[in-house]
This record gives C-alpha cells, structure tokens and sequence, in this order.
C-alpha cells in the first residue's frame, strides 16, 4: 500500500543522504521524495512516497525517527490531508494541435510558461491522479520532456 | 586563552573522563599526536588501526565507558571500517576520530583523501564532519552522548587538517541538546500491567536474554527477577556472561549451536519474554517455528529491534533496568498469584530438568588426543573468576560459549552480531589497558589469530600480560564443518596447509610461547602461562576434526537440531 510520510529533519550536511541511504540499505522502496527548508531554516521537510506492509511501515517510521537528525516523522495516510504536485510539460504544439493543448490547459487550470513555434511548456499543479491524466491526454500530442515535483502534503485544519 | 582545534579535542576527551585511547598516527592527525603528550590521557599504539577500533571496543566492554581510537585520513580511516561495523552490530558505545585532508581539499581525490562518513554512515549510530572549529566542542560533547546512551553504539567524528590547526576559544558545552535525540528510558506504566498478567497466567515461561542486558548493567536486576519468577533463562552468544551460568535456572545458549534443552524450552514454552534481545538469525532458525506456542513480550531500549524479526504479543520500549525493577513490583504486590504461577509451572521445571538430563552438554572425551572443548574446561578451571575472556570467530567461540560457564557480567568479549575474525586479540589488548590486574584471555582458532596476530607488538611494547590460547586445529574449522555436513566433505581452501609454529612467533614478537600436544599437558601448560609475567601464548594442537554440536542446519526449525553422535 502507497503511504506519503512526511520527515521533519535537522537541515544539516549529508542529512539527504542518510534518509535515502536507510531506505536502501533496508531495501525499503522510495517513488519520489522532496526536499526543502521549513519557516525555520534550520529544520527541513521531506515528504517520502513509499510502498510496503504494514511491518515494513512500521520498521520505515521507527527507523527514521531513530536517525538522529530526525525530529519528526508523520505519515499521513489514513489523515485528513491536502496533497499536492507540480509537473512541467514540454508538448509538441504543431499548427494542427496548438489549440487542442490550450483547452487541455484550460480544462485542467494549468499554465503555459513558455512558447516556441513548436512547443508549449505547460506548468500544471494538482493531486498527482490530476497530473496523471493531464499527460495522459497531452501524450498523442508528443511530450518532448516530463519534470514532476513528487507529492507535499499538509494536513487539514488547524 | 585560544586553543587549536587539536587542544580543543583533547580538552574535551579529558572533559569527558577519557584516560585511554587507542590509535595510530598519520599525516592528517599529525597535530593530535603532538598535543597529545600535553595531556594525561594514556594513548596505546597498536599496529593496525583495525586494531586500534577493537581494541576501544574491548575497552567499553569491560568497562562501559566510552572507548576511543584515533586513526589518520585515507587507508587509516577506512582500516577502522571493520572494527566499527563490530562495534555497531555489538551496540559498544565508541567514538572514532579520523584525520581528514584540510577542508579546502575535499572532494579533490587528495592524497589520503577518502569518505569516510559516507562510508561509516551505515555502520555507526551517528557521524560527523567538523567543518568549523566553533562545532568542534558541542560535537564532541553529543558524540560521546550518543554514543552512550539509548542503544550505545559507536559515533565517528571526521577532523580536518586545517580545523586542528586553526584557534579558538574553549568552551566546553554543559548540556547537549538534541531535539531529534530523546531514548525512552521508562517503560509504558500500561505495557508494563498487561506483562505482569501475561507473566502471572503462564505456565511456560522463558527468559531469553541479549546483549541488551549487559549494555544496561542489569544484571543483578535480571537475576532478581529470573529467581522471583522461576523462569529458566536462555541466552545469546552475546548475553552469555549477564546471567551466572551455573545458576540452577540457567539454560545456556539458544540458537544453532544451542543447548537441546535451550531450543527445546523456547519450542516449547507459552511465553517467550525477550530481554535485550534481537531475534538473529542464528537464534531463531526459521522463523516460522520459532516459539510456536508462544505469547511473546520484547522488552527492548531500541524500538526498531522490536517486530523486525517475529511478531510480538507486548512491546515494552525502555531501559531493561527499569522495566525489570517495575515488572518485579508489579508481581511483588501479588504475592498470591505469583506463587501460584511459581507453583503452577513446577511441571515446566521438571519438563526443562529431564532434557538437561537426557541430553546434556558434552564431548567424547580423550586420553589420547586433545579435545577442544577439554581445553575451554581447563581453562575454566584454572583462571579466576573476574577473568576476562575474548574470542576470534569460528568454532573455537562457540565451544567457548558451551563450556565456559561464564558467571560475570563483563567478563565475555566477542564479536556476535558482525562475526569478525580477528577481534579477540586487539579487544585483549583494550581489556587489559582497562584492567591491568586481572587475568585476559584470549580463546583462539588458527585461523582467525592470523588475522590480526600483529597485536603481539603491541602486548609486548605496553607489558600487557594478556594469555592468548590458540585452539589449532590447522583448518578453518567452522566452515569445514559446513563443508563436512552439508558439502560432501569438499574441503575447499579451509585447510591451513602451512603449519605455523605459533611458539616461534610468539618469541619473535618477546612474548613465551607453550605448546601442548597431548591432553596431559593441557593444565600444565595453563598454570605455567598464568604463572609466567607478561604475554604467554599458549598452543594446543587439537583434534583436527571435531565438530561443534548441536547444531540446528541453516534454515531449520531450532528444535530439528542435529546431536553429536
């Protein structure tokens, strides 16, 4: 089953490298991670996309948290939460799809963010199913170059 | 006053109640060593750094305390690899110091140039890289705290050339403050009621006690609650020496060179209360009929140890003597209950009492030839009490974990978890720095004292009185029995075909060597070494052959052990 786990973690050197390192040296499975300083710049956030049972659940939230540069390890599956990714899309726009691609991004409240008289790069922000079916429709286009944030989460209320 | 970054170091291992380390200089520790004579700290010279690590390791065995090794840069560094890893798997709290080239050169492929707290990041509880000398005291001082707290282990700290050299003002830090550091000590007051049920309503009860009980010093609360219960006590290899066994309650060792009577109580027991313990591989067999009839409460400092493994009825997280001193009150206020489960399992002592005597611990004694375990006996015999013992890896460690009969916490030194040849030598050395007066010995195999038979030097330049006993037997003889049983007698690469003289090399070095060939020797030889000053290596041509047994096959269930025949 699919977890996103978020890690409040000191932001010191080689920190990255000791979450990712755990994960693979325990054969635990990483589908995306993100990083990046809180409100207080000392502290980080990762948020962790993974996969297991709920042993191996367990063994990934009890061995984080004994990383000493762990402060904090939440994982949100289950909870009320707000999840959100961003993908940047490249798509082919020749003369005969330009338009269809425009309603793509309407349809979807996606952003261009830069044209050429070939392409459109698109910016779309959503829940990552969102995302899933946005490239799903841009695909027959032809996507010249995919870039996806990975999940952030922030739960709900107060 | 402004101190280096050197000085710094060294004042704080002093703040800390460092009086001995263990190492080896380098260009990029160059600066420690010259402060070093600055200070009252009694630093040992081995003759490898791997050594050097062991040696620290044996030191925070037999005395708790943190131990320290200093290594250079480069191939010093990564020398100390194997003996962290030992230390890690082992929970021994250490701290490491490496050298490393000056910080403007990192990443540079310099000369000695390597990183190390990449690779040490797996192996050690936590590490540093000091890129300021303003870091360096508060890093210190959580190294050391680290290190011995929660689950001890060993911590690295990586010093660069250009940090040592550089001044500062010292401070040394009163607190340490970590906020994502905090090890539950307390058990939970609610797991802790429902254990005393569990425990009041079996009949079957086991204690399976790890190393966890001697990194807590809870020994004695241990044994208060094992005679308070009942309960008989098996052990790993690595708490052998936390319960006295020679204690009536006493099972000896579980696991694939277990007692029968040991995989047979935990076979067959209704509950299994894990003390400080990790369920190894070696201990379990296969998992899936690993205590099958068994409720299961896992008392342990470390969370992660906790459902890794086997499933567990009650997990208690924290410190052993406290849960143990609580779980005792806890039954103590219910004095009728517990005599009643005292009184109730009477049928359980008598069952575990007729597989001791059906099946004891044994060998097929010889007046002709040397049997190994014979020399663990005699050994036994004639040294004290307090003696401290330490193993390399192989048979040898098991047929000294069989028939040493250990009765004091501290006193049994080898490497458990990693299962490093060459350990015992270089932790002799570290005990017996700790303990000048008390009798060190080190049980070898032929095998694996080649793998570190350099600390010799070291013994003899530091007057180390340390008895080393070669068990030879000219094979690698755990993997040759591997061989024997299970591969068709293919004795491949395992025999030593060259036959060391071991006493020479022993007077090489200006330590005594002894040999004993036939079994009428064997005493002889034990109270001559003991009676001989200084280091006295002792060698015991044994049976080429003889096997260790039981022993449950990898993959078995523990209690499908094979018996010696």
């Amino acid at each position: 089953m699919k977890h996103t786990i978020s890690v409040l973690v000191e932001n010191e050197f080689g920190v990255l490298t000791r979450v990712a390192g755990l994960f693979s040296g325990r054969g635990f499975n990483i589908e995306s991670l993100s990083v990046a300083p809180t409100l207080d710049p000392s502290v980080s956030r990762m948020t962790i996309v993974t996969r297991g049972d709920d042993r191996i659940l367990e063994q990934i939230n009890k061995q984080l948290n004994k990383l000493i540069d762990t402060i904090k390890v939440t994982d949100f599956t289950g909870q009320d939460y707000v999840e959100r990714e961003m993908a940047l899309v490249k798509v082919a726009a020749e003369e005969e799809t330009r338009a269809e691609v425009l309603r793509i991004v309407d349809i979807f409240r996606a952003k261009v963010v830069d044209v050429t008289p070939r392409s459109y790069t698109l910016e779309v922000t959503g829940v990552p199913t969102k995302l899933d079916a946005v490239i799903d429709l841009l695909k027959p286009m032809g996507i010249k170059e995919l870039v996806r944030s990975g999940p952030i989460v922030i739960g709900r209320g107060q | 006053m402004k101190k280096t970054g050197s000085q710094i170091l060294l004042e704080c291992l002093q703040q800390e109640g460092v009086d001995t380390v263990f190492g080896y200089p380098g260009g990029t520790v160059i600066n420690i060593y010259h402060d070093i004579a600055d200070y009252p700290i009694h630093h040992i010279l081995t003759r490898h750094e791997q050594a050097a690590v062991h040696a620290a390791d044996g030191y925070a065995r037999t005395t708790g305390k943190v131990g320290v090794a200093i290594a250079t840069s480069g191939p010093g560094a990564t020398n100390t690899v194997t003996g962290i890893a030992t230390a890690y798997m082992d929970s021994v709290p250490m701290v490491i110091i490496t050298g490393q080239v000056p910080t403007p050169l990192i990443g540079n492929d310099a000369f000695q140039e390597v990183d190390i707290i990449g690779i040490t990041r797996s192996i050690t509880k936590h590490n540093y890289l000091v890129q300021d000398i303003k870091d360096l005291s508060r890093i210190v001082k959580q190294a050391f705290y680290i290190a011995r707290t929660g689950r001890p282990g060993p911590v690295l700290i990586d010093l660069p050339k250009d940090i040592q050299v550089a001044s500062a003002k010292f401070e040394y830090p009163e607190k340490v403050e970590l906020r994502g550091y905090k090890p539950t000590y307390s058990g939970n007051a609610r797991q802790m009621e429902k254990a005393a049920r569990m425990i009041l309503a079996s009949r079957k009860p086991v204690l399976y006690v790890g190393g966890g009980a001697t990194g807590a010093d809870a020994s004695e609360d241990l044994l208060a609650f094992a005679e308070m219960t009942q309960a008989p006590v098996t052990t790993t290899l690595m708490g052998m020496a936390s319960f006295p066994q020679r204690h009536p309650q006493a099972l000896g060792m579980l696991g694939m060179h277990g007692t029968y009577y040991a995989n047979m109580a935990v076979t067959n027991s209704d509950l299994l209360i894990a003390v400080g313990a990790r369920f190894d591989d070696r201990v379990t067999g296969k998992i899936a009929s690993f205590a099958p009839h068994a409720k299961i409460i896992h008392i342990d400092i470390d969370p992660t140890s906790i459902k890794k493994n086997v499933r567990v009825d009650l997990p208690i997280v924290g410190d052993l003597k406290d849960v143990l001193n609580k779980l005792g009150v806890a039954l103590g206020e219910r004095p009728e209950e517990l005599a009643a489960m005292v009184d109730g399992s009477a049928a359980w002592r008598t069952e575990i009492d007729d597989w001791k005597s059906s099946h004891p611990m044994g060998y097929q004694a010889s007046d002709s030839i040397i049997k190994p375990q014979y020399v663990i006996e005699q050994l036994r015999e004639l040294t004290a009490d307090d003696a401290i013992i330490t193993t390399e890896v192989g048979q040898h460690q098991m047929w000294t974990a069989q028939f040493f009969s250990f009765s004091q916490p501290r006193t049994f030194l080898t490497s458990g978890g990693l299962g490093t040849m060459g350990y015992g030598l270089p932790a002799a050395v570290g005990a017996q720095a700790a303990f000048p007066e008390r009798q060190v010995i080190d049980i070898s195999g032929d095998g694996s004292f080649q793998m570190n038979s350099q600390e010799l030097a070291t013994l003899v330049q530091y007057k180390l009185p340390v008895k080393i006993a070669i068990l030879n037997n000219n094979y690698l003889g755990m993997v040759r029995q591997w061989q024997e049983m299970f591969f068709d007698r293919r004795y491949s690469e395992t025999t030593m075909e060259l036959p060391i003289d071991f006493v020479k090399l022993a007077e090489a070095y200006g330590a005594t060597g002894l040999r004993a060939t036939r079994p009428e020797e064997v005493g002889e030889v034990i109270r001559k070494a003991l009676a001989t000053p200084g280091p006295v290596l002792m060698e015991f041509k044994v049976d080429r052959e003889e096997n260790v047994m039981p022993m449950v096959p990898a993959g078995a269930a523990i209690n499908e052990m094979v018996l010696a025949s």
